[in-house]
């Protein structure tokens, strides 16, 4: 989330389109009631379901799951078409004005630079032209075709309301109007707020469906307003830490990047992180790269990196491939390239698509390591469970170790939540039988293996016997010495180079702002962006001070909130050109002709002035951006791509299948149904329920009891085709598996027309198995494809293609 | 419930000291103490209150633990009840039909208990020691990452990476866990490093 969960109280109209807050976040949805009950807010959900967010809202239009960028690039286009632009926002604050290449142009589906056969995009024409003075060229009066927002106009133009209803089935009155009340936003003081989940990440594209509704914001000016904001709802309880920790292929701690082959060393790896600004006078904050990863190694390795060795920067791994993703993972763990695996907390035999592929995978590992408080499928996916589970227990040599873990009410320490407070927890009851915490087991696993190598040698044991394991317990290091390694610390006085007696940083001390934190090996940080959370002044993630001065939510005392305890991301953008909020009556922070100040930390240097800082300075630019240049693989602008099972051809790109640069594995490749397969007819997507959460609640006897059984939905008119009763056994399979469930015959999902053809929508719920206290079951991933977002590989579980038929249940039924 | 506990309150009071009351000397004392037994006693007097964060959603809302025993006194303590945290800026008190059925995903009889083996092509977990189960882990680890790690690749560059043993993540343990977690694979080179965000 850019802002928080108590700011959308602050909002006069919610979108929720790609979630539904109301039963998968219901505490959270709470503050949309608030808006609407105090704000007279407004609530405008779309989705192919009729939820029961959609049932409280102020309006409802239905959409083809898949179909979003084109529904979003159709706002815009009104938005741009009727002139509903917060100009003065575009203008100051985004990189509408910045002209690009000559060489960059999109045609038929494609952006310039497509290698078919590298299913990918040479990228250089993405860009802005650099004039003479070694800044982008800009041209304010946006008379330039080449300007961004020239090429944006052109590039949307395609999406008029009868090109969204085409592709999207959602009929043309309803989008108009949808599209009537989120321009009205485009005012100064009137905010909208996006709210959205798995329902947009979901897709073989989905980090463009949040771009494209980024884009959105910013033209509405939307973005660092109270009530305003992209507002990611996050599914599990530390989701969000676990991401900012980097505890992925190819990131480290606090966004920074793991490095690849072709960064032979640290001057090669740290010569494209310079980050120059490309404006004149932009803080561009990225130039501070080489304080936080050198702080990081710090907190790594200790007294063992040093100038000398460039700061262990061999030490790191370093990548042949984007990355090393869970899909990766498994595609090679099928083909005998993966011998030991470890799974903490995560039961992937239910959370990763195409079941069937996962349990042959599991099958060819050696040892398969499973650390978690409860029982999942995966640890026991060679135990024999008739159809929900085939399998011949005697042929899998995998060895398995079932490791028991506290639970959150054993634990301490810190979860990152929705809106980027951490908050500390402490433990209220003992663990069972002989359970123990995470860190004690991956200290044991550690200290283990350190000895073996100090014992026996072997390969490369450097990094392993040098990492800094300072713990006064070191088999089971403590949360608060965890949490202030984190934050940061000094490792040696840092004297003041006006007055050498005078010392800036003493030894010892925790840090109080990653603005502190230095590239000379004199500062540890292992989180730079988390630094601030634990200072001399203690633990700020314990804070339970819950005032708020004038009711604005922000709730600055209450918990830490990275960055720098600051609630609401890109706040100077609250502000106009001269640092006045646009909306006197939602003022967060202002320029006093000094200083930055106001109810939240500013996002910007305190003394910046207003002219001559931009307000997004993690940004080179200072702007925020409407034409991403090279970043993401897909385009600089969202376009319109169908899922990789789609019951339609892409009407505005008929050749092309999917993504057109999303990483599909051969085996894959031959698992997906035909675009508009007349043997796989029906549109699925996956979803939650509000009684249970993920494979977890089904472990819990009142969820149990609250929600029994798996049952799929599906419409009346589709159920009266095909002589489905509510309440009957269905069997619904796809090209990769299926499964039977209880058919639940309704209203809230309505066939679409698309294109002219009728489109039947099939909800399959996620959370059944065959382990736990509710009623055996199947998972939703029996039947999903196995293929990833272009960008960051989440898979595509929320539109594939299947077939239903009445059935008589599961023979062992 | 207030009338409840008022007659509660008297009743206490009244068995007290019943033999020197009015109704005592009128004969009624066993019945009042059969009623005073048969009422339920307070669940949540002599409990340890504890704060802490629902481990579902990212909502995060506040919850109190309340336990028999206190841990911060080195004793043992059995959670009897959870409720929301009235305190808690976000949630207010309230709690969802996940969040309000807490306590029993802490008691639930799919909890784990003991460090568990299968061997390869057995049909069942067998009972195993932490020491046996964790040497059994750094033995197969050191084996697999001696015979498989990838100091420099075929030009020469070192990328001492790891590829042959995967770790997945946790998506509800604590940033400091995970801090831990991090530390640990990415001292070894393992590259095949994700978590729950990915789905």
């Amino acid at each position: 989330m850019t802002n928080a969960w108590t700011d959308i109280k602050n909002t006069d109209l919610v979108v929720i389109m790609g979630g539904n807050a109301a039963e998968a976040h219901p505490c959270g949805f709470k503050w949309v009631t608030e808006a609407k009950a105090n704000r007279g807010a407004k609530l405008i959900v779309v989705d192919p379901r009729y939820t029961r967010s959609a049932s409280v809202s102020d309006y409802y239009a239905p959409i083809r799951q898949g179909s979003d960028i084109a529904f979003l690039m159709g706002v815009i286009n009104y938005c741009i078409q009727n002139d509903k632009v917060q100009w003065d926002y575009v203008k100051a604050f985004t990189n509408a004005a910045y002209v690009v290449k000559d060489g960059f142009a999109y045609k038929d589906g494609l952006f310039t630079g497509y290698d078919e056969t590298k299913r990918d995009y040479d990228r250089s024409s993405w860009d802005y032209v650099i004039g003479e003075d070694g800044y982008a060229v800009v041209d304010d009066t946006l008379q330039n075709p080449r300007c961004v927002w020239n090429l944006l106009k052109e590039h949307v133009s395609v999406y008029t309301p009868e090109m969204v209803n085409r592709i999207c089935g959602t009929p043309k009155d309803k989008f108009l109007k949808v599209c009537e009340m989120v321009a009205e936003c485009s005012s100064k003081t009137k905010t909208m707020t996006s709210m959205y989940a798995l329902g947009w990440t979901q897709h073989s594209k989905g980090a463009q469906n949040i771009r494209g509704m980024a884009m959105l914001q910013l033209i509405l000016g939307n973005i660092g307003v109270r009530g305003g904001g992209m507002n990611a709802l996050r599914g599990h309880s530390n989701i969000q830490g676990l991401t900012d920790l980097g505890l992925m292929s190819n990131l480290i701690p606090g966004y920074l990047n793991i490095p690849t082959e072709k960064e032979k060393d640290f001057a090669t790896y740290m010569s494209t992180r310079g980050f120059k600004p490309l404006r004149p006078n932009q803080m561009s904050y990225w130039q501070n790269y080489k304080k936080f990863f050198v702080s990081f190694q710090k907190a790594m390795w200790g007294k063992a990196a040093t100038l000398e060795n460039d700061w262990s920067y061999s030490w790191l791994p370093k990548l042949d491939v984007p990355s090393y993703d869970i899909l990766r993972a498994f595609e090679m763990m099928k083909n005998g390239q993966m011998n030991l695996y470890f799974c903490q907390g995560f039961n992937p035999l239910q959370a990763v698509p195409n079941k069937a592929k996962l349990a042959e995978a599991l099958g060819k590992l050696k040892l398969l390591v499973i650390m978690d408080p409860l029982e999942t499928e995966t640890a026991r996916f060679w135990e024999n469970h008739g159809v929900y589970n085939p399998a011949d227990p005697s042929a899998i040599k995998t060895e398995v170790l079932q490791l028991p873990t506290t639970c959150f009410a054993e634990d301490e320490g810190s979860l990152v939540n929705s809106g980027r407070w951490l908050q500390w927890h402490w433990p209220g009851g003992s663990p069972p039988g002989e359970a123990k915490t995470d860190s004690a087991i991956m200290a044991g696993v550690f200290l283990r293996l350190r000895d073996l190598y100090a014992k026996e040698g072997g390969a490369f044991p450097d990094p392993i016997v040098n990492l800094d394991w300072r713990y006064a317990d070191p088999k089971e290091p403590k949360a608060e010495e965890l949490a202030k390694e984190m934050n940061g610390y000094v490792i040696s006085d840092v004297m003041d180079p006006a007055d050498p007696t005078k010392k800036v940083l003493e030894a010892g001390k925790q840090l109080a702002s990653f603005g502190l934190l230095r590239d000379d090996g004199t500062t540890a940080s292992g989180c730079w962006i988390f630094t601030g959370c634990f200072t001399e002044a203690g633990n700020m993630m314990a804070r339970r001070d819950n005032s708020d001065p004038d009711d604005t939510g922000m709730y600055l005392k209450w918990s830490f909130a990275w960055p720098a305890n600051r609630r609401i991301l890109y706040n100077r953008a609250s502000c106009d050109i001269d640092g006045k909020p646009w909306d006197p009556s939602r003022k967060l922070i202002e320029w006093d002709g000094a200083k930055w100040a106001g109810y939240d930390v500013p996002d910007i240097a305190p003394t910046a002035k207003p002219h001559d800082v931009g307000p997004f300075i993690m940004n080179p630019e200072g702007v925020s951006r409407l034409f991403t240049r090279g970043m993401m693989r897909d385009g600089p602008f969202p376009a319109h791509y169908e899922p990789f099972e789609s019951p339609v051809v892409n009407v505005v790109a008929p050749k092309i299948k999917g993504n057109p640069v999303a990483r599909v594995f051969k085996d894959d490749l031959s698992q997906f149904a035909e675009t508009a397969s007349p043997e796989f007819p029906y549109a699925a997507t996956s979803y939650r329920l509000t009684e249970h959460f993920h494979y977890w609640t089904k472990n819990n006897h009142v969820n149990a009891v609250l929600q029994p059984e798996s049952f799929v939905e599906l419409s009346e008119e589709l159920a009266k085709e095909k002589s489905i009763t509510n309440g009957g056994w269905v069997r619904v399979w796809s090209k990769r598996g299926s499964l039977y469930a209880k058919a639940m015959v309704t209203k809230r999902i309505r066939p679409l027309t698309c294109d002219g053809k009728t489109i039947h929508v099939v909800g399959i719920p996620i959370h059944w198995g065959f382990i736990g206290a509710a009623r055996k079951g199947f998972p939703a991933n029996v039947l999903t494809p196995f293929v990833g977002d272009a960008n960051i590989e989440t898979p595509e579980f929320k539109a594939f293609l299947v077939n239903l038929e009445a059935s008589s249940g599961p023979a062992t039924s | 419930m207030n009338m409840e506990l008022s007659r509660r309150a008297f009743l206490r009071t009244a068995g007290a000291g019943l033999a020197g009351t009015t109704l005592g000397a009128m004969g009624f004392g066993a019945v009042e103490e059969a009623m005073a037994a048969a009422i339920r006693p307070f669940k949540l007097a002599n409990t340890t209150e504890t704060r802490n964060t629902c481990t579902y959603c990212s909502v995060a809302c506040g919850i109190i633990l309340y336990s028999k025993g206190d841990l911060r006194k080195g004793e043992r303590a059995e959670i009897t009840h959870v409720e929301g945290d009235s305190d808690h800026p976000t949630n207010r008190g309230t709690l969802c039909p996940k969040g309000a059925a807490l306590l029993d995903i802490i008691h639930s009889k799919s909890r784990l208990q003991f460090p568990m083996l299968r061997k390869a092509g057995s049909d069942r977990f067998e009972r195993v020691s932490w020491d046996e189960a964790l040497d059994k882990i750094a033995r197969a680890m050191k084996d697999d990452r001696d015979a498989n790690f990838i100091a420099t690749n075929k030009d020469g560059v070192t990328v001492n990476r790891w590829t042959t043993t995967g770790f997945l993540a946790a998506s509800a343990t604590t940033n400091e866990t995970a801090w831990c977690t991090y530390k640990v694979v990415r001292s070894m080179g393992i590259v095949a490093f994700d978590n729950q965000a990915r789905v």
